[in-house]
């Protein structure tokens, strides 16, 4: 698909295709839940058969599932206190998912779910919702003077109010579309670089040595996309984190 | 929920994509744009929302997992590493205790049993010079006592040396009396003789 006609098809890879059959197109179950599931099973495997052991000293796996467990649990109670524990497992899910999303993406033939705005935004609304449903049960109407950090000037109420309304609004959208553009722009580029590697071997006697620019970029930029794939699970679990601190101790 | 049946269930999961890449695509228009954001589309807007729909209930699945199964198990098994850490620690703790204390026992000990050579020297020694000072003072009682006997046999034999010169002197002062005189009174000459040796200091 990505040389039909001698062009650049960066964006069909994005497609939704369903899978499972006619059940599959009848419920609307594309590739992109199908590596969800994966995910999800993934992550359970890893969580699961790595602890199966239950060694004082662990083994590789369950070191890596430890560390995966100390790391969100070292980022949840740093950045939402003690009462942060109960939000825990929320974001360790939270985490892991779009980490191994983002990783499993980066294989070869496979979907990156994370590279969809309405499923980076489904995400960011269930942490907003969660953030707002949170503030509101814990403080009840307190939870509006958040609107209106206390000391600032009354008469300046009609510019700060809206302003913190759309900053506050603003955190499902900029959540997801950090998450959502980097994923894209990086599986564009390497669907681009691997295109100009076919394009540029096709130029006769010299096309395969020309074509190891782009090849040696490629092999650079997947070193590149595992540190964003990390860094954006990580800026998406630290800000829900940031957001919960926020709606537990409003301010 | 037993760990065997997620493991399953994680590689029905991985068997999923393959299926994907097998699904041909169907005879749909070709997508304009980004199909992320191909809402419009008749096919790809439908699994745009589903896909969101299935999003929240694979979440919702991946959550309860993790929260009711893997992390429990997870924090159980740290919380059993710091308790036997805690454990051990504890018994280093005791068996330093214990050491500490043997330590000051031995200590206790030596300092008990210098002591009681020390005075045990001390009695000895003392001992000694008592009996060194009995020894001598026998020594000296038996010394004085032969001095004693020593002098008072001198004195006896001077006396009996001193009766005897009497007695010859007087034997000598009649023979020559006699000789002299033809005569003489034994009575006379001895109290001639001893008042002389009285006049001497001889007496």
């Amino acid at each position: 698909m990505a040389t039909e006609g001698k062009t650049i098809d960066a964006l069909s890879q994005f497609e939704l295709a369903p899978v499972l059959g006619r059940i599959g197109d009848a419920v609307g179950f594309s590739q992109s839940n199908a590596h969800m599931l994966l995910v999800v099973g993934a992550v359970t495997a890893l969580m699961l058969y790595g602890m199966a052991n239950r060694a004082i000293v662990p083994g590789r796996l369950q070191a890596l599932a430890e560390s995966a467990y100390e790391f969100v649990h070292g980022l949840v109670t740093e950045q939402i206190g003690e009462e942060g524990k109960r939000f825990f497992p929320f974001v360790f899910s939270l985490f892991m998912f779009i980490l191994f999303g983002n990783l499993i993406g980066l294989f070869p033939y496979a979907f990156t779910f994370t590279s969809h705005i309405a499923v980076t935004f489904g995400l960011a609304a269930v942490v907003f919702v969660l953030i707002t449903v949170v503030a509101l049960s814990l403080h009840g109407t307190k939870f509006f003077g958040y609107f209106f950090p206390e000391g600032a000037p009354v008469w300046l109420a009609p510019i700060i109010v809206p302003v913190e309304i759309v900053s506050y609004l603003s955190r499902p959208v900029s959540l997801s579309i950090r998450l959502f553009a980097n994923m894209v722009a990086g599986h564009v580029m390497l669907k681009v670089f691997a295109t100009f590697i076919i394009l540029l071997g096709g130029l006769g006697a010299i096309g395969p040595f020309v074509a190891t620019l782009p090849l040696a970029l490629n092999i650079a930029l997947v070193g590149f996309e595992l540190l964003v794939a990390f860094l954006q699970a990580y800026v998406f679990a630290i800000l829900t984190c940031i957001y919960l601190h926020d709606a537990v101790h409003l301010h | 929920m037993k760990p065997r049946v997620l493991i399953g269930a994680a590689l029905l999961g991985l068997a999923l994509p393959c299926v994907a890449l097998a699904a041909a695509t169907g005879g749909a228009p070709p997508v304009e744009g980004m199909p992320q954001l191909a809402f419009g589309h008749p096919e790809q807007g439908r699994y745009l929302i589903a896909s969101v729909v299935w999003l929240l209930i694979i979440f919702a699945l991946m959550y309860v997992i993790m929260a009711q199964v893997a992390l429990p198990r997870v924090a159980s098994v740290l919380e059993e590493r710091r308790a036997r850490i805690e454990g051990d620690l504890e018994q280093a703790q005791a068996a330093k205790l214990r050491a500490d204390a043997a330590l000051a026992e031995h200590q206790a000990a030596t300092v008990k049993a210098r002591a009681e050579a020390q005075a045990s020297i001390a009695g000895a020694t003392q001992q000694a010079q008592s009996e060194a000072a009995a020894k001598a003072e026998a020594l000296n009682a038996r010394l004085n006592a032969q001095i004693g006997d020593a002098e008072r046999r001198i004195a006896a034999s001077r006396d009996s040396a001193m009766g005897a010169l009497r007695s010859v002197a007087a034997d000598a002062a009649e023979a020559l009396v006699a000789r002299l005189t033809g005569g003489a009174d034994r009575g006379q000459v001895e109290q001639a003789v001893g008042a002389e040796l009285a006049a001497r200091g001889r007496a």
